[in-house]
């Protein structure tokens, strides 16, 4: 278990420092950022003066050791557009991204799961049918035209909902939420929605194909057999089997949410990282694009190796010694 | 596949070619000729874009501002119709999705040919060399698969800019972990084969044992993948494009056409913003009714 651990652990490690250097290359190197602070019209010296103010005219490999070794110190850089800590800016916003992305993984989860469990008790049926085909277009079609449609139906059209924003938001704890007004539940609605569609698919997926799996098995045939009620046996027995896949994939989608976060956060102006990143792109806020990116880069770094080891203590099955197959 | 490169010799009953089994099986489902149809008329508008769209919505001088957001039917001064509106520059939506649909099938096309090549080249590079090539090349896709697609896509277009020949790379390197690691797969299962034996013991040289028999044996799985590909990266073509980070406003793909509707949607011109969004949906539900029946034609052991 301890060389398993350590293992991954250093696989983590090599692959942040990978991703540190291709974010760094990407961004510091390609285009040159003195082109955007300097005024126009600047003289070779001034443009020299910023450079040497930013540390770009030094070579690249001292940069990029700076850049690793401030970001070590959790310095990723001052935002140009904030004039704050690009950690800061992004720290900033995301409650707002966590409380969409939470929500959306709730509503896949809650009506996911049952919504498989019945096509795959009954496969054959009609409404089974209807939902693996809504499953399949939840799939296909991108996830920001499902939330055009969202905003084109229930905003525009039926006004029911607003388009965009975040609503009223209360202080707890430090911490900004819509949880708890009524406007910012109104407001999380059809983002947390439009975000969960995209899992959704995965998850009816998933608990289809791990119930029809699941009552061929003899356990099942024996608890029929020993006489227990079918609500007991698809509710107790089925569903903690087809529990172990969902819980991967739900661990491994809540990084990928907030990485898709980005889709659902332009189309409903909310104010989380993912639209914080899309501005940066255009504003050229060179510190917070890489400082999301790294942040993301870990984010994912550490959900995977959670899944992993919780997958490892669910399943005594799968083998904790790394060896190539 | 197997069969073609068989050494022809005289046939007793020549048994029907396989393909034409194939196309008669694919035409069995009727989903799926309305799905070919469909994209046999998309591509097709595509292709003659500048002969049959009503207008060049990227000729200035053909735009008239007076014309700008006309609801669909609407009559322009000079007498023409615009069936699907006009958007906030008096363009014709109907010409701006059928030029917006080319830029789409050519970045998405083009992304997973490309693709293809290099994940086959390096899957085969893979299950060829072994060892350590091997290793090195897999925990990359490893590595990459456990990454979301639109965070690799975004990584790579924050460092490029925008441009369709950078969203054709970022697609290329989203996609070409998929296809080293399905060709690798499948060749380390070819290689034992018999064929391959026979071929080693013909002591034939490296390349022709890779490219003419290897090779070959492992693309059918691929290519339906492909196909199905093609769709994604449409969907992941428009989405960044959507986002504003994918083609450049010159060059606008759906995406960027339902980007700059978008703005319209809330005051209720929809049709900027909707057009452009049925006609990537029609696309993107065709190409995986057509990728499914592929499916299901060529590999059955596949089908769900």
């Amino acid at each position: 278990m301890l060389t398993y651990l350590f293992q991954r652990f250093g696989q983590a490690l090599v692959t942040i420092a990978a991703m540190a250097l291709l974010v760094f290359v990407g961004v510091y190197a390609i285009a040159d950022p003195i082109d955007m602070l300097a005024a126009p019209d600047a003289t070779a010296d001034e443009r020299a003066a910023i450079a040497a103010r930013l540390g770009l005219d030094r070579p690249l490999p001292v940069q990029f050791a700076t850049f690793a070794w401030n970001a070590l110190h959790g310095d990723l850089g001052r935002s140009f557009v904030y004039n704050e800590p690009a950690v800061q800016v992004i720290l900033q916003r995301l409650p707002a991204t966590l409380e969409l992305a939470f929500t959306a993984l709730a509503i896949a989860v809650v009506v996911g799961l049952p919504l498989g469990l019945w096509a795959g008790l009954r496969p054959d049926s009609a409404s089974g049918r209807a939902i693996m085909a809504g499953s399949i277009l939840g799939f296909s079609l991108p996830n920001f035209w499902q939330g055009l449609m969202l905003v084109l139906v229930f905003a525009v059209t039926l006004g029911w909902l607003p388009a965009g924003g975040r609503g009223e938001t209360v202080r707890v704890l430090g911490i900004e939420t819509g949880l708890l007004t009524l406007d910012g539940l109104r407001h999380l609605v059809l983002p947390a929605l439009n975000l969960a569609l995209f899992k959704l698919a995965v998850v009816i997926r998933l608990a289809r194909a791990g119930t029809r799996e699941a009552m061929l098995q003899d356990f099942v045939r024996f608890a029929r057999a020993k006489g227990l009620a079918p609500s007991r046996i698809v509710g107790v027995h089925v569903l903690k089997t087809i529990l172990l896949p969902v819980i991967t994939v739900i661990g491994l989608e809540l990084g990928s949410m907030i990485a898709f976060a980005v889709v659902t956060e332009t189309v409903f102006a909310w104010p989380g990282i993912g639209k914080l990143l899309i501005d940066s792109i255009n504003r050229l806020d060179r510190p917070v694009v890489v400082a999301y990116l790294m942040l993301t880069v870990c984010l994912f770094i550490v959900i995977n190796l959670v899944v992993d080891l919780i997958y490892a203590a669910l399943d005594p099955r799968v083998r904790l010694s790394e060896s190539e197959p | 596949m197997t069969a073609s490169s068989l050494p022809a010799g005289p046939v007793a009953a020549r048994p029907q070619p396989v393909w034409r089994r194939h196309v008669r099986a694919f035409l069995r489902d009727p989903l799926a000729l309305l799905g070919l149809a469909v994209l046999v008329l998309a591509g097709g508008a595509a292709l003659l874009a500048p002969f049959i769209a009503p207008q060049n919505p990227y000729d200035l001088a053909t735009l008239d501002i007076m014309d700008a957001g006309m609801p669909p039917g609407s009559q322009s001064f000079s007498g023409m119709t615009y069936w699907l509106g006009t958007d906030a520059q008096g363009r014709d939506m109907l010409s701006a999705i059928i030029y917006g649909l080319r830029v789409s099938l050519v970045v998405s096309l083009s992304a997973t040919l490309i693709a293809v090549s290099v994940g086959a080249s390096l899957g085969i590079l893979a299950a060829h060399a072994g060892g350590r090539v091997d290793a090195l090349l897999m925990r990359l896709v490893d590595l990459q698969l456990s990454f979301p697609a639109i965070l690799i896509a975004l990584i790579l277009l924050a460092s490029f800019g925008r441009g369709v020949d950078k969203v054709v790379i970022a697609l290329v390197a989203v996609q070409w972990a998929y296809y080293a690691r399905a060709i690798r797969s499948a060749a380390l299962v070819e290689r034992r084969r018999d064929y391959m034996e026979a071929a080693r013991a013909l002591a034939l040289p490296t390349r022709s044992l890779i490219f003419r028999h290897l090779l070959p044996n492992c693309l059918s799985p691929v290519i339906v993948v492909a196909t199905m590909q093609v769709a994604h990266a449409i969907a992941l073509e428009a989405t960044l494009s959507f986002l504003g980070v994918g083609v450049p406003v010159t060059e606008p793909s759906l995406g960027l056409l339902i980007k700059n509707g978008y703005d319209y949607l809330l005051s209720g011109k929809y049709w900027i913003s909707t057009f452009p969004g049925i006609a990537l949906v029609t696309v993107i539900v065709a190409i995986n009714l057509v990728g499914d029946r592929l499916r299901d034609v060529l590999n059955p052991r596949l089908a769900a």
